[in-house]
């Protein structure tokens, strides 16, 4: 049997489902519905046995598709800095508001992925964010909680 | 019938759902054309902007969006060998060497007026059949619905990626487990919550498909050094030559658009067969079925190889809505976006949505009709200048797609929790894509995950915890076979290998 990472993937989706069907069994059910025919840990009980059938099954047979992936032809640094920008602006978006957090996740975002341009990345987050935050909260009447524009007197 | 009609059209024909569809066909058209981007995602992105909207108008965008997606796929199916969506790559084999030919425009027409007519047939169909189908659906039961539900499953699984079967089960599962999440919904019992309050509602549906589709396909463009606006770039250089079409082709499309139009219909009631499925098979059809000097040109520029797929696809989108419209089961990922969708406006689609929500029913048809037309008019002069919007760097591309998604979830539920959460999942289905692990049975089983779990419970009940169920009913036992058939071919092939 050959390791690649499909199999290494299978194994860890096998381990999750015998996590998953460990819980589902200490799921807590109202003493009249121990025995009964369904309750609230049938399914996933059900559920974790397929899932190790399946993954299962992955694990042991013969892999006809394995896939190679070149790592070194990935790009994780672009990535991985994106990724820590999206985490900053989730953190950040309920304290700061919509407007200064997106506008800078935005250009923020084009800043790394290699954009050199200010006035084009100003014009693409700045007004941008303003215009579709108006179609948002003034055209479509969907709410937008901004305390930085509250402070500066922007929204009401 | 007729009265049916009438409300469809006084719903479709506002002034604000008219600009819907021409929305939204634009919007998927600029999808649809960047390779790697498909319907699912021009869906999933809309969904945010849906929630200023009532629930026909909202759905009304995305049909127009879905149709827009294809057609934008075909464009640059047809220009660049380069399919945006797997829908169109049948598309390619005749459209490319037209359009190398100098016939480019040409090849664009065919390809429109044979989507339009492919559309509009299958909206025919739909319009005869949904109705009759939702009456016969209303004899169902839950072990019927139950056993639907495995069919849709495996076979979105067994048909979602060549020889990954296993993979897409996985999938399948995992979508299930997800969807466990939360409240029960008969007990009121929290499971796999782990005493996080944010969690005691479940996963929210749009946070899955935008962390699945929208943010993992961006960061999988950005991870493999992928330039999806490169094929734009290159489109909106290519010059297009004339856009008619003479006497003889279409003779030669007057043949093919019927036939495939009912085969590609067909093809997309199925559950998880669907546009990619009904094209191939339209394509291989064809050939069969013209005569020898028109065989021979297969693969170098034919009428017949391009009219049919482009045919069949367009009508398989529209047979799609067959399941979801009168049964409330999605056969596809893209109708299990819609559902998810659907659901959020509170509404429950099935047998019970042609009497409950009549105006939802007819308006989502007769928009069908409306968003080809404006496919034909709008987008196909348009072309070259929608790839010249699309011509944006992927720069710009990447960090627009991330702020769609997350904006999406914040407006929703104003909490920080699952803006991390999205974005785990996003990690985690980037790294998975990489490896080849379909998202769109992911989808369609979380989006069934609540529904499938209460219809087993109803069977398990009624009788008395026996597995009887799965075969005492003619119908739930044909539907069982059927799945098994899936299941043993799958096996078979396998093993073969």
């Amino acid at each position: 049997m050959n390791i690649n990472t499909t199999k290494i993937i299978s194994l860890l989706f096998f381990i999750f489902s015998a996590f998953y069907l460990y819980t589902a069994y200490q799921i807590q059910v109202f003493s009249f519905d121990e025995n009964a025919p369904f309750n609230a840990r049938t399914f996933p009980i059900y559920l974790g046995y397929t899932g190790l059938f399946f993954s299962g099954l992955k694990i042991i047979l013969p892999d006809p598709n394995n896939i190679k992936i070149d790592h070194k032809n990935l790009e994780y640094k672009k990535t991985v800095i994106l990724i820590i920008i999206a985490i900053i602006y989730g953190a950040t978006i309920l304290k700061i508001g919509y407007f200064l957090t997106t506008s800078l996740f935005l250009a923020s975002s084009y800043y790394f992925l290699g954009e050199r341009r200010w006035l084009l990345i100003f014009i693409l987050s700045f007004p941008f964010v303003a215009a579709f935050m108006y179609l948002l909260h003034g055209v479509l009447d969907i709410y937008l909680r901004d305390p930085f524009l509250k402070l500066i007197g922007v929204m009401g | 019938m007729i009265e049916g009609i009438l409300i469809g059209l006084k719903t479709a024909l506002t002034f604000q759902n008219i600009l819907m569809v021409m929305i939204g066909c634009f919007f998927g058209t600029i999808i649809g054309m960047l390779p790697g981007l498909g319907p699912m995602t021009a869906i999933a992105l809309m969904i945010p902007i849906t929630y200023g909207f009532d629930p026909a108008t909202g759905l009304i965008l995305m049909a127009g969006v879905y149709y827009g997606a294809v057609f934008g796929g075909s464009t640059s199916s047809i220009l660049l060998n380069a399919p945006g969506v797997p829908g169109t790559v049948a598309t390619s084999f005749d459209g490319y060497p037209m359009a190398q030919q100098g016939k480019a425009g040409k090849a664009l027409a065919i390809a429109a007026w044979s989507s339009f007519a492919g559309g509009t047939l299958a909206a025919i169909y739909l319009l005869f059949m949904a109705p009759s189908l939702s009456k016969v659906s209303l004899s169902f039961r839950s072990p019927d619905y139950f056993a639907l539900m495995i069919l849709g499953l495996t076979a979105i699984a067994a048909f979602s990626s060549k020889g990954q079967f296993l993979k897409a089960m996985m999938m399948v599962i995992l979508g299930l487990m997800l969807a466990s999440v939360g409240q029960d919904s008969l007990s009121d019992i929290t499971r796999f919550t782990f005493n996080n309050m944010n969690l005691t509602d479940g996963i929210s549906f749009v946070l899955v498909v935008m962390a699945t589709f929208a943010m993992s396909e961006a960061l999988t463009i950005i991870l493999k050094r992928n330039d999806p606006t490169a094929a734009a770039k290159q489109v909106s250089l290519t010059e297009l030559g004339s856009i008619k079409i003479d006497k003889d082709e279409r003779k030669k499309m007057l043949k093919t658009i019927p036939r495939n139009s009912i085969i590609g219909f067909f093809i997309g009631v199925l559950p998880g067969a669907g546009a990619t499925i009904a094209s191939f098979l339209a394509y291989g059809m064809e050939r069969n079925l013209v005569n020898d000097e028109e065989k021979e040109k297969f693969g170098k520029g034919s009428v017949h190889g391009l009219a049919a797929p482009e045919t069949a696809n367009n009508a398989a989108c529209s047979g799609a809505f067959v399941p979801l419209l009168t049964l409330g089961i999605p056969g596809s990922g893209t109708t299990a976006v819609m559902l998810g969708a659907l659901l959020g406006f509170g509404i429950q689609p099935g047998p019970r949505l042609y009497v409950t929500n009549p105006e939802i029913f007819w308006s989502v048809i007769m928009s069908m009709y409306i968003g080809m037309v404006i496919l034909l008019i709008l987008n196909l002069p348009l072309i070259p200048y929608i790839a010249r919007i699309l011509a944006v760097p992927k720069n710009y591309l990447i960090p627009l797609i991330l702020f769609f998604s997350i904006t999406g979830i914040y407006v929703m539920s104003f909490n920080n929790f699952d803006i991390y959460l999205m974005i785990g999942i996003a990690v985690v289905a980037t790294f998975m894509r990489l490896y080849d692990f379909p998202m769109p049975p992911l989808i369609l089983a979380f989006v069934l995950g609540g529904l499938m779990e209460e219809n087993l419970r109803r069977s398990l009940l009624i009788s008395n915890g026996s597995f009887d169920f799965l075969w005492a009913r003619p119908l739930t036992a044909i539907i069982l076979t059927f799945t098994l058939i899936i299941v043993s071919w799958q096996a078979y092939k396998s093993f073969k290998k």
